[in-house]
């Protein structure tokens, strides 16, 4: 039996860790100075596919986030279940909206009803790990890190808890939306739509509850490719809905943990993808790219009633993996833009 | 509830001394390689079942400091026993089901009653390689498989009694599928617990063990026992997590 033993390099480092320890105790206590005067709030957290709403505040605020860690059973599509691990027990978790500069506490509690142990990276924090080794928490437990918003954008957020690739892949990711100072154009519509890539033995709606299988997820080879955790949660009565004429916007991720999203609608075309999440745009495009732990936000404006359709746009995802979405919109018909009867047939 | 009373009438009587068995050691090829991958493992033997309700309240009721009412929160947490209807009565739970819901000091002091020791992770991992005919069944993806199937089911209120699953070749029951278990060096695992980081991060992270990088990547189970210890502390106790106990070699 191995005993451990302290190397030379590690007394130095324990040595300089301690000197770090006193620095940063006297750091925070400038912390919480300055975020003493902080107004508080309490994140308004929605299930996707709604998003929180925008955030009118001009001036930095302490939002306090609470999510839960809940490993939850329900379908993956009609007839086969799954044991999905989430933020809050949707897939993707929770949206969460703050505005750069706010100072975000986050509490995170894994259910004493979990069996492993989780925790969370946001990719919106500056820091080693992004509140990782803050926040590994055994079921029962509960954790609180606290960060700077310092950079506006749309972040991934995910478990990384060894295996790291398997809670992912079991739904454990959602997204954090940083708002810039100056805040967003107003739109008609927001919705919340993450793309995640599942294993389990069984293929495609083989019924029963299927396990996750390490191998296929090792080998890359998903047998579900969904929008928001289920082959169903876009469409039917779950479908997204939209006016003629409506500013639509989307806030669009992928989870992976291994596909990326080629991120496409069909029947309409993206006036502007801030490509990447980021904070410049590009205009007119019909396909958009989105790697695991990215995302983007995309707007459009629906100019005829019907349906529109959410594709990963490498086809065989959406026709046989389960990537597909339906926005119905409403309103009146323009038959100069599109003409619904098929052109009559020349007659012989 | 028949076995508890049984057990108040004859409390020097009723259980049989815990049965240990012994394992012969050797070189294992460690998922928390400290010094290259494989460390040598010294014989020594091991509870064939975790420690049970029935037998964790025959050792309050003989160190009463460890009744949930009397240990003090530096060495249990206030989840310590909750599951219990007093400090001295395991109902609702089974006699025969695992003690969970116990601090790592608790089950440190249990074993020590027993003149024992919790095991070391290599300890628990040496025994928990093998399967029912292998000494060794890491590398067999249905072993493997069906061992992940534990993680994903829910965590029950009610645990079912231990030596349910067939023993594996030392005559050991329920190194998987029934509980999580402590070690006696889970802190000094040292496991990042960011499970991405590599290379200097990790070094420094860290120190007092040597650096980590986690061996035998394809044991998933494995790799959420290190998980799950790693973010654990001393005091802390937990619904699904028991433990056993290990001497040194006759
Ligand atoms: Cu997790």
């Amino acid at each position: 039996m191995s005993k451990l033993q302290f190397q030379p390099c590690c007394n130095r480092a324990l040595l300089s860790s301690l000197l770090l320890a006193i620095g940063s105790l006297a750091a925070m206590s400038a912390w919480a100075d300055a975020t003493a005067d902080l107004p508080v709030e309490i994140a308004e957290l929605n299930a996707p596919p709604l998003v929180p709403a925008p955030i009118t505040r001009k001036t930095p605020a302490k939002v306090v986030v609470n999510l839960t860690t809940e490993e939850v059973i329900r379908e993956i599509t009609p007839g086969t279940k799954y044991m999905f691990w989430t933020f809050g027990g949707t897939v993707p978790g929770r949206m969460i909206r703050v505005r750069q500069g706010d100072t975000v506490e986050l509490h995170l509690k894994n259910l004493p009803s979990s069996k492993v142990p989780h925790n969370i990276d946001l990719h919106a924090v500056s820091g080693p790990g992004g509140g990782a080794p803050q926040t590994l928490i055994a079921p029962g437990k509960d954790a609180t890190f606290t960060f700077k918003a310092l950079n506006p954008g749309l972040y991934v957020y995910h478990c990384a808890t060894a295996p790291v690739a398997m809670h992912i892949a079991n739904g454990m990711y959602g997204m954090i939306l940083v708002e810039p100072e100056a805040g967003m154009a107003p739109v008609d519509k927001e919705y919340y739509v993450m793309q995640g890539d599942f294993y389990t033995p069984g293929a495609f709606g083989a019924g029963g509850l299927q396990p996750f299988d390490m191998q296929r997820s090792i080998d890359e080879n998903a047998s579900y490719i969904l929008f928001n955790g289920a082959s169903n949660s876009l469409t039917g009565k779950n479908a997204l809905t939209a006016n003629v004429g409506d500013k639509v916007r989307l806030y669009f991720g992928s989870g992976g943990p291994n596909v990326a999203s080629n991120f496409h609608v069909i029947g309409a075309i993206f006036d502007k993808v801030y490509t990447e999440g980021g904070l410049k745009y590009q205009e007119q495009v019909q396909t958009t790219t989105v790697p695991p732990g990215g995302s983007t936000i995309v707007e459009f404006v629906p100019k005829v009633p019907g349906n529109l359709t959410l594709v990963d746009h490498a086809l065989s995802r959406a026709f046989h993996k389960g990537a597909i979405g339906i926005m119905s919109v409403s309103g009146e018909e323009h038959p100069e833009i599109y003409s619904k009867a098929a052109t009559a047939k020349a007659e012989h | 509830m028949k076995t508890a009373t049984a057990c108040f009438a004859f409390v020097l009587g009723c259980l049989h001394a815990a049965d240990y068995v012994p394992i012969a050691g050797g070189t294992l090829r460690t998922a928390l390689p400290l010094d290259g991958e494989t460390v040598p493992v010294a014989a020594f033997q091991m509870r064939s079942k975790p420690v049970t309700n029935a037998e964790f309240l025959l050792f309050v009721l003989a160190n009463s400091e460890w009744q949930r009412r009397n240990a003090p929160t530096l060495y249990a947490t206030n989840a310590y026993l909750s599951q219990w209807r007093s400090a001295t009565d395991f109902a609702p739970l089974p006699p025969n089901a695992p003690v969970t819901n116990v601090s790592w000091f608790a089950a440190s002091a249990y074993c020590a009653s027993e003149g024992a020791a919790l095991p070391s992770w290599t300890q628990w991992e040496f025994a928990a390689a093998a399967d029912a005919v292998r000494t060794d069944a890491r590398h067999d993806p249905a072993w493997r498989a069906q061992i992940l199937g534990w993680y994903e089911k829910p965590s029950v209120e009610s645990l079912p009694d231990v030596g349910l699953h067939p023993a594996n070749i030392y005559g050991v029951h329920d190194l998987h599928q029934l509980i999580w278990e402590w070690v006696d060096d889970f802190n000094g695992l040292f496991v990042t617990v960011d499970s991405r980081a590599q290379g200097e991060q990790k070094v420094l992270e860290t120190c007092g063990a040597a650096s980590l990088s986690l061996g035998d990547k394809e044991n998933y189970a494995v790799l959420m026992r290190i998980a799950l210890l790693a973010a654990l502390n001393g005091q802390d106790s937990v619904g699904s997590l028991g433990f056993r106990c290990v001497k040194p070699a006759q």
